[in-house]
């Protein structure tokens, strides 16, 4: 069981996950302390509030705009998982790519505070009694999510000189 | 079954007769860009190869382009380090396609790209950039990827686990009326199918629009298809393609040129006749919100910005140096003008536009990314309203969450300095 930590809506850009000031910052240790900077979370992150393994809920299109990495890996570096209606090509792929948790949930209803139950498929929503779908990821990306991300995955391509 | 330009590149860079929609493919890299990114970029690369006992080495050097585009000056000591640590990268490697800050080859890497001759048709090519969508002008199949991913692609040579991509079609029929440019058609596209409209798709854009249209105008349109979500924008190559390649661009030798098949298959089909199309405006915060001007006009505005990878090119810069020459931009408003490379800059240099543009008022910087990511130059202040004729309007874009983006063509930019409100460029 996992807490709604944060309730956004659609089109949530990767200006606003991680503000392009803060670009020349690239280490994945490095980019945690920004995440959200221009919101709230932001603080409640960095002072240690937030539990990992939390999750942030959006609506369609999380992550839409520039192919920055830190946008994901800043996420990573709390632990937190993302589930929203759906998210962009980029961003997607830049989160598996790291073993960031995705879950893309067109019907998911949640607020902040609610206590969620990812299994089987499924969200179920222990505050209200609901449950909805999980849409599976691509199976062209698993094989990466498998390996625990890119680098591993790449590493074992050399390796094993596929 | 035919297939489509998208297909039949990833067919071509796949060495497999034909791929169809959802065919999951590793297409070889044909170029591999990254900008000041490559920091990030280079840290992966070497700890994919650590505790492997195998030499740290780019899998082919010569097809890795780096350019400094996004930070230029640096602004800070620790991009300054960055800069630094990726030219010796580039050296220990022997990455050739390199271009550095420098007066005589550097630019914005969208521009960099094309001008240098490094964008081939029918070729694949991945940046660390999500606009990396603009090579699609040449009919390149051009898509934007994480750092990550990027160190993979330069250990192995190919892009990882990529699902073929449906294409929508588009065609833009009819005549440019006057005051209308390639920005109002990309804008007026976005807003109509939306900012998402176009997740994990293609376009291909077609029409006698797009066949009238010299090259800039297509590099216009293609850097946008990112903002309706498109993996990719094409212009099937033609007459005009082949003469920038040589003319501009001095690629010499044989152009392997090749279209979509005359049966390809699209998922969808949008026609767009441009005759009844006004200059459009995107409202703040969302590249999708666009209207026609007449709901923007009078806006007061306070900060102007041209350039970018989207329209910094030559006929960009000369619609404001015309507009310009002999006027005064409005008291109230700050003009800040960016070639999108230097190469452009001293053309426009020759040909008088940038004296036009400096004695109206506007500021001539350097070729660079800076103000429309905010990150170096150009911040705005709380409560400003800024009119760009960048790519991207998202709250806290231009370096500042308190205040406001609109986005517009240079002819729209152009009038609206004069003015000092978002004013309609056909009224001039």
């Amino acid at each position: 069981m996992a807490k709604v930590i944060l309730k956004l809506g659609a089109g949530v850009s990767t200006d606003i996950i991680y503000p392009g000031r803060f670009m020349a910052t690239v280490l994945p240790n490095e980019t945690p302390r920004y995440t959200f900077a221009d919101l709230a979370i932001n603080k409640k992150l960095n002072a240690g509030e937030i539990a990992a393994g939390s999750i942030i809920v959006a609506e369609k299109n999380f992550g839409c705009g520039s192919s920055r990495e830190q946008a994901a890996s800043c996420l990573k570096g709390w632990e937190l998982t993302i589930i929203a209606h759906d998210f962009a090509r980029i961003f997607l792929q830049n989160a598996i790519n790291l073993g960031l948790g995705v879950i893309n949930c067109p019907t998911i209803e949640a607020s902040e505070g609610d206590e969620l139950v990812i299994e089987n498929g499924k969200i179920v929503n222990k505050t209200t009694n609901k449950s909805f779908a999980i849409v599976p990821l691509p199976k062209a990306r698993q094989a990466i999510i498998d390996a625990g991300g890119l680098m591993p995955y790449t590493r074992s391509l050399i390796l094993h000189k596929t | 079954m035919g297939m489509t330009l998208a297909e039949k590149i990833l067919a071509q860079a796949t060495g497999q007769a034909s791929v169809k929609v959802g065919d999951v493919v590793e297409p070889g890299v044909g170029l591999a860009m990254s900008h000041e990114n490559a920091a990030l970029v280079i840290n992966q690369f070497n700890e994919i190869y650590k505790e492997t006992g195998l030499a740290a080495k780019v899998w082919e050097a010569s097809k890795i382009a780096i350019i400094f585009d996004h930070r230029v000056p640096a602004e800070s000591p620790k991009t300054a380090t960055n800069q630094k640590k990726i030219r010796e990268f580039v050296a220990k490697q022997g990455i050739t396609k390199f271009h550095d800050i420098r007066g005589d080859e550097g630019g914005i890497c969208h521009q960099i790209l094309p001008e240098n001759g490094y964008v081939l048709p029918g070729s694949v090519i991945v940046g660390t950039d999500s606009h990396t969508t603009t090579h699609g002008a040449l009919g390149a199949f051009a898509f934007g990827i994480g750092a990550t991913e990027m160190a993979s692609v330069w250990v192995l040579g190919r892009v990882l686990n990529v699902e073929v991509p449906g294409t929508i079609k588009v065609s833009f029929n009819g005549h440019l009326p006057k005051g209308v440019y390639p920005k109002d058609l990309i804008l007026f596209l976005i807003g109509k199918i939306s900012a998402e409209g176009a997740n994990f798709k293609v376009f291909e854009f077609h029409g006698e629009v797009i066949r009238r249209m010299p090259t800039s105008g297509r590099l216009t349109i293609c850097n946008m298809a990112v903002e309706a979500g498109a993996t990719a924008g094409l212009v099937p190559p033609d007459k005009e393609t082949l003469r920038y390649l040589k003319q501009d661009a001095g690629v010499t030798g044989k152009i392997d040129v090749f279209g979509p098949d005359p049966d390809a298959v699209y998922e969808q089909t949008i026609e767009i006749d441009v005759s009844q199309l006004s200059p459009q405006i995107a409202f703040p915060h969302t590249v999708d919100n666009v209207k026609p001007i007449k709901e923007a006009e009078g806006i007061p505005i306070q900060q102007i910005v041209v350039g970018s990878c989207t329209n910094g090119r030559l006929d960009d810069l000369e619609i404001i140096a015309k507009t310009l020459k002999g006027k005064k931009i409005a008291a109230n408003v700050r003009m800040l003008v960016f070639p999108a490379s230097f190469r452009i800059y001293l053309q426009a240099l020759k040909k008088g536009y940038i004296e036009d543009i400096v004695k109206a008022g506007a500021v001539m910087m350097n070729p660079g990314c800076g103000p429309c990511l905010g990150v170096h130059q150009g911040a705005l202040a709380d409560g400003d309203k800024a009119l760009a004729t960048t790519n991207r309007n998202f709250k806290g874009r231009m370096g500042n969450p308190d205040a406001e983006v609109y986005l517009c063509s240079p002819a729209t930019a152009a009038a609206s300095a004069l003015t000092g409100v978002i004013s309609d460029p056909r009224k001039q």
